[in-house]
């Protein structure tokens, strides 16, 4: 007996089931799709999160005032949300050997206002060397320098936004004077376009001055919003969030048994808060399509279950004639894998086709992995053993007299 | 005399249903030699089934000796009883048990598929030698719903034959068929009878009888007799005999 000669077998009591085995295909097929068109969706995503994290400069080092994080969100009171100060930025500028750059940032809101136009949006205080920092640059004019952070300068760099909200007529804004909360800056260059991050926010609706400027003529503020540093490479990071944060201990004075009142992170760390978030909904979108899949499987052990019974006499005449019990086990087992082998084929297609229409009608990021093609379909074949076996078994424990007689 | 081909000696076989036992065969002894026509007759009940399936290996003897073409039965695995009906016995049954929506040159190859190491074009052909062998060779790509039963009674005789078996046996293999196609089909029994294949014939009507060589009678599972047929129906004869219409 050879193999290919069972195949055959199998292969022809598909095909005289045509319709019956398409049935019973389709759980198999909807559930792989499903499989992996939530498999692409949620790598798609997760990886559209790290690109843009990472857009925001791979090297970047936040340090924020107060306590820890807490599932992405800060848990700290007034006082503490002012614990940064000028002193730390020039203590990380001097003593970190880590780091590129270091830049003070401050912000605040309020309406800008350029002749007859007039926008709400958000102020930006920083050092001249932020812009590298977030990777940043300028379509137009230049960047402000030390000297106009030395004099509180009130010059100012702007987003596209903004340009197109005041400046609605096309003209040049480089050396045009806009106010801010009616303090006036004169506009020296117009950031090069970003469009939105992955939160949806405008990357282009800004406006960054000198901090000195912000902190002294708009907040009236002597603490720091935030401290941003850029690390020698993306693998100094994690180093450089360390050696920052010892510096800080020290200057701020605290005791090791205590809570730090400051927050360094790197962007890693923000890469992987995010992606831990869109993993859980992975799991989680592949959990229900592998519940299809096993509901597919369950289909599968039905359908060869009632083949089994309604073909008993079939089994009994393949058995009289000279067929041995484990012939009709391979007939059996090869037919529920054929099915869902098959069946596992027309769902990687079909997830591709719902992957592509996903990502060019809806727009949504997808991404689809050689792993997760791999892995539906090793889970399809072992469906259609772990399934068959149990009617296969049944089948060739017959007995071919009582199998004749069956009714 | 040739060895025989089948010889069973005080074989009995007994089913048990519930704590009540059904003696099915009580002692049977019978030897079928090379050639021979056997028919086992009967009242329904009387074990015939019972005797063939044993002979058949279908089924095992509960007590007793069972030597097929030489070889004891008796120890054999079920697999081997497999491979023992797949290359030695070529079995017939009443209601044909043809595969449905299979067409006939599929059906006799069945056997082929599950032993021999033949290419699919060398089943073919065996096949279609069998399927001329029983008349059928203008049906080959007919399946079982397209067939009369005298056709689908030829197809598995085909299939009984494709393996080259030690014998055929049949278990009354004219019982869903007309006077006329009983008589065409044990026509086709003798011609195969003549070419030296060896036959034994279940059956419980006289008439079929009368076409083979020998007959042995069952009776509440032994045998009560055992003869020579002395004036053989020649199934040419016999079909001239009967009117036309029927
Ligand atoms: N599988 C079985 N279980 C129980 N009793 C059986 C079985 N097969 C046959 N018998 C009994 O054995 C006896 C002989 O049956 P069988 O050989 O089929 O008779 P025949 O073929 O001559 O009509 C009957 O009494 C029948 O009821
Ligand atoms: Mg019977």
């Amino acid at each position: 007996m050879n193999i290919s000669n069972l195949f055959k077998i199998a292969w022809k009591a598909i095909l005289l089931n045509k319709t019956r085995t398409m049935l019973t295909m389709l759980g198999i097929i909807i559930g792989v799709a499903s499989v992996i068109a939530m498999l692409a969706i949620g790598e798609g995503s997760k990886e559209s999160i790290k690109k843009n994290i990472s857009s925001m400069g791979a090297n970047m080092i936040t340090i924020r005032p107060g306590a820890g994080m807490m599932g992405g969100v800060r848990t700290s009171d007034q006082t503490s949300m002012q614990s940064l100060k000028l002193s730390d930025y020039a203590a990380i500028k001097e003593q970190s050997v880590l780091i590129k750059n270091v830049s003070p940032l401050v912000n605040g809101s309020g309406q800008v206002i350029s002749g007859a136009y007039n926008w709400p949006t958000s102020i930006y205080g920083a050092s001249p060397e932020y812009l590298s920092i977030r990777e940043w640059n300028v379509e137009s004019g230049v960047i402000f320098d030390q000297s106009d952070v030395n004099s509180y300068a009130k010059v100012a760099v702007i987003g596209k936004t903004i340009q197109e909200n005041l400046f609605p007529n096309g003209e040049d804004p480089i050396g045009k004077s806009i106010r801010f909360n009616s303090i006036p800056f004169k506009i020296i260059g117009v950031l090069t376009e970003k469009g939105e991050n992955t939160f949806g926010q405008d990357q282009d609706d800004i406006i960054i001055a000198p901090y000195t400027t912000i902190q002294k003529r708009i907040l009236a503020q002597n603490y720091l919003q935030s401290i941003v540093a850029s690390a020698l490479s993306e693998d100094q990071a994690e180093r450089a969030v360390n050696e920052i944060t010892a510096i800080l201990e020290k200057t701020h004075n605290i005791d090791p048994s205590e809570d730090n009142d400051f927050n360094v992170s790197s962007q890693q760390e923000i890469i992987n808060t995010f992606s831990s978030t869109s993993e859980m909904l992975t799991v989680l979108l592949v959990a229900i399509a592998g519940i299809s899949l096993l509901v597919g499987g369950i289909g599968i052990m039905n359908i060869m279950y009632v083949s089994v019974k309604e073909r008993t006499k079939e089994i009994g005449l393949r058995m009289a004639i000279g067929a041995k019990g484990k012939f009709i086990l391979m007939q059996f087992l090869i037919e529920s894998v054929l099915i869902s082998v098959t069946g596992g084929l027309l769902g990687v297609l079909l997830g591709l086709i719902t992957t592509f229409i996903i990502s060019t009608f809806l727009g949504w990021p997808v991404s689809i992995t050689s792993f997760s093609i791999i892995l539906s379909f090793i889970v399809c074949t072992i469906t259609g053993v772990f399934f068959g076996w149990y009617p296969a078994r049944k089948a060739s424990a017959s007995d071919p007299i009582t199998a004749l007689r069956y009714e | 005399m040739d060895k025989p081909i089948i010889k069973i000696t005080e074989l009995t076989r007994e089913f048990r249903m519930g704590d009540e036992t059904v003696r099915a065969l009580r002692g049977t002894d019978l030897t079928i030699s090379p050639g021979e026509f056997v028919t086992i007759m009967g009242t329904s009940g009387s074990g015939k089934s019972t005797l063939l399936n044993i002979l058949g290996c279908l089924d095992k003897p509960t007590s007793g000796i069972y030597e097929l073409d030489g070889i004891s039965v008796k120890n054999l695995t079920k697999d081997e009883l497999a491979e023992i009906r797949n290359t030695k016995i070529g079995f017939i049954f009443q209601s044909y048990n043809l595969l449905a929506r299979t067409s006939a040159i599929e059906n006799v190859e069945l056997p082929l598929l599950y032993n021999s190491k033949e290419s699919a074009a060398e089943r073919k052909e065996r096949a279609a030698e069998a399927l001329k062998k029983v008349g059928m060779e203008s049906r080959m790509y007919h399946i079982p719903s397209q067939l009369s039963g005298g056709q689908q009674q030829r197809v598995a005789i085909a299939r009984s034959l494709v393996n080259n078996p030690v014998i055929l046996l049949a278990d009354e293999a004219t019982g869903n068929l007309d006077t006329r196609t009983s008589y065409e089909v044990m026509q086709l029994f003798q011609e195969l009878n003549d070419n030296g294949i060896t036959i034994g014939f279940v059956t419980h009507e006289t008439d079929i009888a009368q076409f083979s060589k020998r007959t042995v009678v069952l009776r509440d599972g032994l045998i009560t007799e055992d003869k020579n047929i002395t004036e053989r129906f020649i199934a040419i004869e016999e079909l001239k005999k009967l009117p036309k219409t029927s």
